[in-house]
């Protein structure tokens, strides 16, 4: 993975400076709370309801053993002993003092760690592939070009006042794993008719209150000039988003309101003189990059498959597991092994300052000292041998990482809701605690298959609501929590934004209206179908039916 | 009125008028529209101009060696427009003369404006602007070009 040099160092030790005199000057009376604010915003702190709350970068969702012990040390010394993982694939710490706030980034720092751009209307954390370098589909590996766009974005003097936030998502691979189309820019790594590979390039894309789809503004980009490219969509933006109301201030919005064919002009137009040599990319800067993410050690051997099939043969649970947390890894011998972050009566993506060390020895022993998180909330370690599955498997049962339900109903995103965000009209999280306790027949799970559940506890999407198989919001109707449910969202290749099932149900039956849209799909699938699947060929008017059927 | 100019504060020689007087004059700072209705007048008697973030600099392009000073108004500033304006002028239009932000300027945002090609600042009233020359030093490491002559470190490394 990719390690500070000294110019790496010197900007976040100087920011963290810069931030401490910040909030000196804050507590001093010097800085207005309207000053503040974007500054503190752009360093990832939020000021609400019970405390602060610390939004932490792991770019591209990767970590090394050393930073997640040092997020487990944060988690006991400056938060309740836990942190919550996002669908950025950042972490977040609730309860951290104000005061204390520098203290916390000095000690990221010394793990190569900041907060820098994690809030605030400029680029956030760049996004990627949770299976980036691994995976068998993939055309070349997306992070070499994630941490140069993270240089890049990073104070980036023309964009840090920008009419709203900016996301950018990255994959490699055929299959889209990152939720590409749902991001302000997204970037498909592809070859060109002459074998060349570059970028296919969205725009537009994004979740919140207007959700939309990214709309393909260029289908080939050279990779040297990627920063340029970037530089104009985010100028035409700057300049030309709206800033007098911020529910219309994303890109999504000002590329459907002069329409693409014009977006595009004013892109085309400005890139003709932004296309400069000092913004191209040279060869030996890829290169470069591409050293810090070079592929491990692999080893040559496999398991013994008798030892295998003995271990799956005695231990049904190890075999279930085995089955549905796990996904292929190119390399012969090895697996990606996920730990949900789901565990029943668990909020979604949380992790205590235990699980967090237990995780990052087991990633040392078993997994070259490597970490991801996943946008869906769970952390997975890359490379792991075969030979390797079982103990392992024993330490995540241990600490209640092995529950297998991966990609199953109660894997569901969940946003933190009205518990600790004052955004939140919903508590999404006793939501998620209904629907664990309704849905507590692993079985009835597995025979359901793959379900996506997205929940957000208001428009503002950090659950991911809009993209779930079936999508859930919290809305507040005269004071009390009602919630909106949504069928047919895609978060992959086929993105899609789901539909609205009707009129938003009581708090207390939204397990139970699940349940409904499940018995739908089980009288009606054919061999082989996935709930979304069923959904895409039945329609909407079948579950529409069953659930207000007795309103 | 004192400003920061190239880093240090000095008294300022221009000045800046929301509206424009009847006749051009020297050393005022005139609206955009005021500026357009009487181009010619107004650079003959050398007089700068200030532009909101939704006018176009653009259009200054063909007046732009003779402009002594242009000024870029921050209504808010949270409101970003501005800076990429001053990048239009310094990286596409190669403007030389001197380029100023005003309205709600503070100290936390000058590092970023003298990257983009700033070299005045008029703070805001109740600021001092002696205090906040500290924000131009306040990183030695810079990821990206922009207007001030640094390279993409990706470039070099």
């Amino acid at each position: 993975m990719y390690r500070y040099d000294e110019y790496d160092r010197r900007l976040v030790d100087e920011r963290v400076q810069q931030f401490r005199a910040q909030v000196q000057r804050f507590l001093a009376g010097e800085l207005s709370e309207a000053e503040f604010r974007p500054l503190r915003l752009m360093n990832g702190l939020y000021l609400q309801r019970h405390a602060p709350m610390l939004r932490v970068a792991i770019p591209y969702g990767l970590l090394s053993a050393v930073q997640l012990r040092m997020l487990a040390t944060i988690a006991r010394r400056f938060d309740k002993g836990y942190g919550h993982f996002s669908t950025r694939q950042n972490i977040q710490y609730n309860w951290p003092r104000l005061e204390e706030v520098p203290d916390i980034l000095e000690q990221l720092a010394k793990v190569e760690m900041h907060a820098i751009q994690t809030s605030g209307n400029c680029v956030r954390n760049i996004t990627a592939d949770h299976l980036a370098g691994v995976a068998a589909d993939e055309l070349e590996d997306p992070r070499p070009y994630c941490e140069l766009l993270r240089q890049w974005s990073t104070l980036h003097p023309e964009f840090s006042y920008l009419p709203r936030k900016f996301k950018i998502a990255v994959t490699g691979a055929s299959r889209d794993r990152a939720a590409v189309q749902v991001h302000d820019i997204g970037l498909y790594l592809v070859r060109n008719a002459v074998g060349e590979l570059g970028f296919r390039v969205l725009v537009g894309g994004g979740q919140g209150r207007t959700p939309y789809i990214g709309l393909f503004i260029r289908e080939f980009l050279e990779r040297r000039h990627l920063f340029s490219y970037l530089e104009s969509i985010l100028r035409v933006y700057n300049r030309l988003g709206r800033r007098d109301n911020k529910y219309k201030a994303r890109v999504k919005i000002l590329v459907n309101a002069v329409g693409l064919e014009r977006f595009t002009e004013l892109v085309e137009e400005d890139w003709q003189y932004t296309r400069r040599p000092e913004l191209e990319l040279p060869e030996s800067g890829l290169e470069y990059m591409r050293g810090f993410f070079a592929a491990p050690d692999y080893r040559t051997d496999d398991v013994d498959a008798t030892t295998l099939a003995q271990w799956r043969r005695e231990t049904p649970d190890f075999a279930r597991w085995m089955d549905r947390n796990l996904a292929a890894h190119k390399a012969p011998g090895y697996q990606v092994v996920y730990m949900p972050l789901k565990a029943p009566g668990e909020p979604p993506g949380d992790a205590t300052a235990e699980q967090m060390d237990a995780i990052a020895d087991m990633a040392e022993r078993y997994s070259f000292a490597e970490i991801r998180v996943t946008h869906d909330q769970n952390l997975l370690l890359a490379h792991v041998h075969r030979s390797q599955l079982y103990e392992l498997w024993e330490q995540l049962r241990e600490q209640g990482l092995a529950t297998p339900n991966l990609g199953l109903l109660t894997d569901m995103i969940c946003c933190p809701g009205l518990d600790f965000c004052s955004l939140a009209n919903a508590g999404s999280i006793p939501i998620a605690k209904q629907i664990n306790e309704h849905f507590d027949d692993l079985d009835y799970l597995h025979d359901i298959g793959e379900l996506s559940i997205k929940m957000s506890g208001c428009v503002n999407a950090c659950g991911h609501h809009h993209i779930g198989h079936i999508g859930i919001l919290g809305v507040d109707k005269r004071g009390k929590e009602f919630y909106q449910l949504t069928l047919g969202g895609d978060a992959g290749n086929n993105a899609a934004i789901g539909a609205r099932l009707g009129p938003a149900v009581p708090k207390d039956v939204v397990a139970l209206t699940i349940d409904q849209l499940l018995q739908v799909y089980l009288e009606q699938r054919e061999s082989g179908e996935r709930f979304i699947d069923t959904y895409r060929r039945i329609g909407m008017a079948p579950f529409k039916e069953r659930v207000y059927a007795d309103h | 009125m004192r400003i920061i100019k190239n880093q240090e504060v000095v008294e300022d020689e221009w000045v800046l008028l929301r509206e424009a007087p009847a006749a051009p004059a020297a050393n005022v700072i005139v609206p955009f529209a005021d500026w357009c209705e009487q181009r010619d007048a107004w650079l003959s008697a050398g007089a700068g101009v200030w532009l909101s973030g939704a006018d176009s600099v653009e259009e200054l392009a063909p007046a732009l060696p003779q402009l002594p000073l242009i000024a870029l108004d921050f209504p808010q500033f949270v409101d970003g427009r501005c800076y990429s304006s001053a990048r239009l002028l310094r990286n596409r239009y190669q403007y030389q003369g001197e380029l100023r932000a005003i309205g709600d300027i503070l100290r936390d945002q000058l590092y970023f404006m003298q990257r983009c090609g700033f070299d005045s600042f008029e703070l805001r009233a109740d600021r001092d602007p002696q205090e906040a020359l500290q924000a131009f030093a306040e990183f030695s490491v810079r990821y990206q070009p922009a207007a001030d002559g640094a390279p993409a470190l990706f470039r070099y490394r």
